[in-house]
């Protein structure tokens, strides 16, 4: 970002959390700034705390200490359904039960702008097949989950959380089960509402090439803290890769896009 | 299924209530006594026969059978989101045992005939069942959360244990005292004054309303529990509160038709095939085919051995266990035989 820095969207600020039953705290002082606008990519090695880091972030987690701020309050002083005004997250494997259809799973997404006992508006309608359609899935809305492909299902996830009309999207590795094709998709549509909406794209992912080809920001956790933050090209280095991933890996450049990309050799021994 | 809109809502629940009112209808007319409800429009010579057999033992019964059938339907289409498990049901859950256990206790203990006007078997089975929620929710709970999966299997424990207490107590007990308490066990709808089928009304439709304004709630967390947090459910108060409502109205009937066993498995489910997932329908929508199953699984116990009764729980159970093994076979997919 350029300055004047606007102030940021979402952030955190010495942030402790301890896992129920662990053995020492996952983050210890771990700070964190989002501004709006941005499309940042989180990534790490297993056990990073990359999920847990996007639970804290989108209030589903509470933290034993340190602060969550969601656009500029804390998020303690911000209703839930205020929050889930403004934070839609996709989480990894989610196991829908009964038969919802696509349309009624998109729908779900306007959960917070209704009271208890207001039914669906027209325009509640109008929003989330709009963000169906945003999913190229206009033509499955009365499909049942169940029976459709694990990439459908994750796009009609992503489809609710976009009719939500939230400002930020949090983004638990949304590509891990798709392939090829639908990753690049999904990424596509991603940056374009970034782009085009200013939507705030926050986004865990085992796949460094795609994030560092897509995120503007990279945020490298190892071990509960933030090994590096900043553009792809700085965080994706050989010597990070040596020492966080514990992998050696060959650091090359995109001609096309200018994005660095790894070639992985051989794990650290 | 469209998506639930005010017009589906209301074509639907119209529906329900009609059929309803056919089904209180048909069955006031079906008995082992030839009278229908055409003798009392006619001005037939026995009337009064006629009158008393239908306005005063057979509609209370079909009435009571309606509440109990109502409480328990909903009940387990609440109990089946709370606990994001399809087999959940009060009675596998031990609500029903519990109830069960209460009033075996009560009346071993000689309680009712100390106080002969007041309801004592009946207080002792609401205790009974809202003591056992209480446990469930204590033993399935870490650090002030309470955690869904293992409250079905602990309900089993309970249920198991509650029987042993149950046997334990009539091996003890000289059985002629125990004798219209053993036939309650196995669930029968009694022949109930009006004042308390009103009652029990009131406090059915009270609760239903309190869960229907969790219905959107109910929805998204069966959409997982981490997704409902993220649209804004306060996911713990929203379960505590239905489950309480749920077993509030499940210790209300039980505490006087018994506990009736599968009713809340068998009809969400049917509800489910027939009007869709979604709670704000499904919860009343399930209150309605609970009471139509129950008010026929009542006749059908009241008429197929006449004059012998069969307890409608025997009825209810012979439906449901075979449905409930189908259901878990088909759920549980390969992992049954693994």
């Amino acid at each position: 970002m350029t300055s004047p820095n606007p102030a940021p969207i979402l952030a955190v600020r010495d942030l402790l959390f301890r896992h129920r039953g662990a053995r020492g705290p996952l983050f210890d002082g771990l700070s964190l700034a989002v501004r709006p606008g941005e499309f940042v990519g989180v990534i790490g090695p297993n056990g990073s705390g990359k999920t847990t880091l996007l639970m804290l972030l989108s209030g589903v987690l509470a933290p034993q200490g340190g602060e969550v701020a969601l656009g500029g309050r804390p998020v303690r002083s911000v209703s839930p359904r205020e929050r889930a005004r403004m934070v839609a997250v996709v989480f990894q494997e989610a196991r829908i039960l009964f038969d919802f259809t696509v349309l009624e799973i998109a729908l779900m997404g306007r959960a917070p702008h209704l009271g208890a006992w207001r039914l669906e508006r027209p325009q509640d309608f109008a929003s989330a097949r709009a963000a169906l359609r945003e999913m190229d899935l206009a033509d499955l809305e009365s499909a049942h989950l169940q029976e459709m492909s694990s990439g459908e299902r994750q796009r009609a996830l992503i489809a609710r959380a976009l009719s939500q009309e939230p400002r930020i999207l949090l983004m638990d590795e949304p590509t891990a089960f798709l392939d090829l094709k639908h990753r690049l998709q999904i990424y596509e549509i991603l940056v374009r509402l970034n782009r085009e909406k200013g939507l705030t794209v926050v986004t865990t992912s085992h796949d460094l090439n795609l994030a560092a080809r897509y995120g503007s920001r990279l945020v490298l956790l190892h071990r509960g803290r933030v090994a590096a933050d900043g553009p792809p090209a700085t965080v994706l280095t050989s010597e990070l890769i040596r020492r966080v991933y514990e992998t050696d890996a060959r650091i090359e450049r995109d001609a096309e896009s200018g994005a660095p990309f790894i070639v992985p050799i051989a794990p650290v021994r | 299924m469209p998506p639930l809109t005010s017009r589906r809502l209301a074509l639907s629940i119209g529906a329900l209530l009609a059929a309803l009112a056919l089904s209180v209808a048909v069955c006031a007319s079906l008995g082992s006594s030839r009278y229908t409800l055409l003798d009392l429009l006619r001005h037939a010579a026995d009337e009064e026969t006629a009158q008393a057999m239908i306005l005063r033992v057979r509609l209370p019964r079909i009435l009571m059978a309606a509440l109990a059938g109502a409480a328990l339907g909903a009940a387990g289409a609440v109990f089946q989101a709370d606990l994001r498990n399809p087999l959940a049901d009060p009675y596998i859950l031990g609500v029903s045992g519990g109830a069960a256990l209460g009033a075996f206790a009560a009346t071993a203990l000689g309680l009712p005939a100390i106080a002969p006007v007041l309801p004592v078997r009946e207080a002792a089975a609401f205790l009974g069942a809202i003591a056992t929620v209480a446990v469930l929710f204590v033993l399935s709970s870490a650090r002030g959360r309470v955690v869904p999966y293992p409250m079905l299997l602990i309900g089993v424990i309970m249920n198991t244990v509650y029987l042993a207490l149950i046997l334990l107590i009539e091996t003890v007990v000289e059985s002629s005292r125990l004798h219209g308490v053993r036939l309650w066990m196995i669930g029968t709808i009694p022949i109930e004054e009006y004042g308390l089928i009103a009652a029990l009304s009131v406090v059915l439709v009270l609760s239903l309303l309190g869960l229907a304004s969790y219905g959107r709630d109910l929805n998204l967390m069966s959409a997982g529990e981490e997704a409902a947090r993220s649209l804004g459910v306060t996911v713990e108060r929203t379960r505590v509160v239905t489950v309480i409502l749920a077993s509030l109205i499940t210790a209300a009937v039980v505490s006087v038709a018994g506990p009736i066993g599968f009713v809340g498995l068998i009809v969400p489910h049917s509800a489910r095939l027939m009007f869709g997932p979604d709670h704000r329908l499904l919860v009343p929508a399930s209150a309605l085919t609970g009471a139509i199953f129950l008010i026929f699984a009542d006749t059908l116990a009241r008429t197929v051995m006449a004059p012998t009764e069969i307890p409608v729980g025997v009825v209810t159970a012979l439906c449901g266990g075979p449905f409930f093994l189908w259901l878990y076979r088909r759920q549980a997919g390969g992992g049954y035989f693994q």
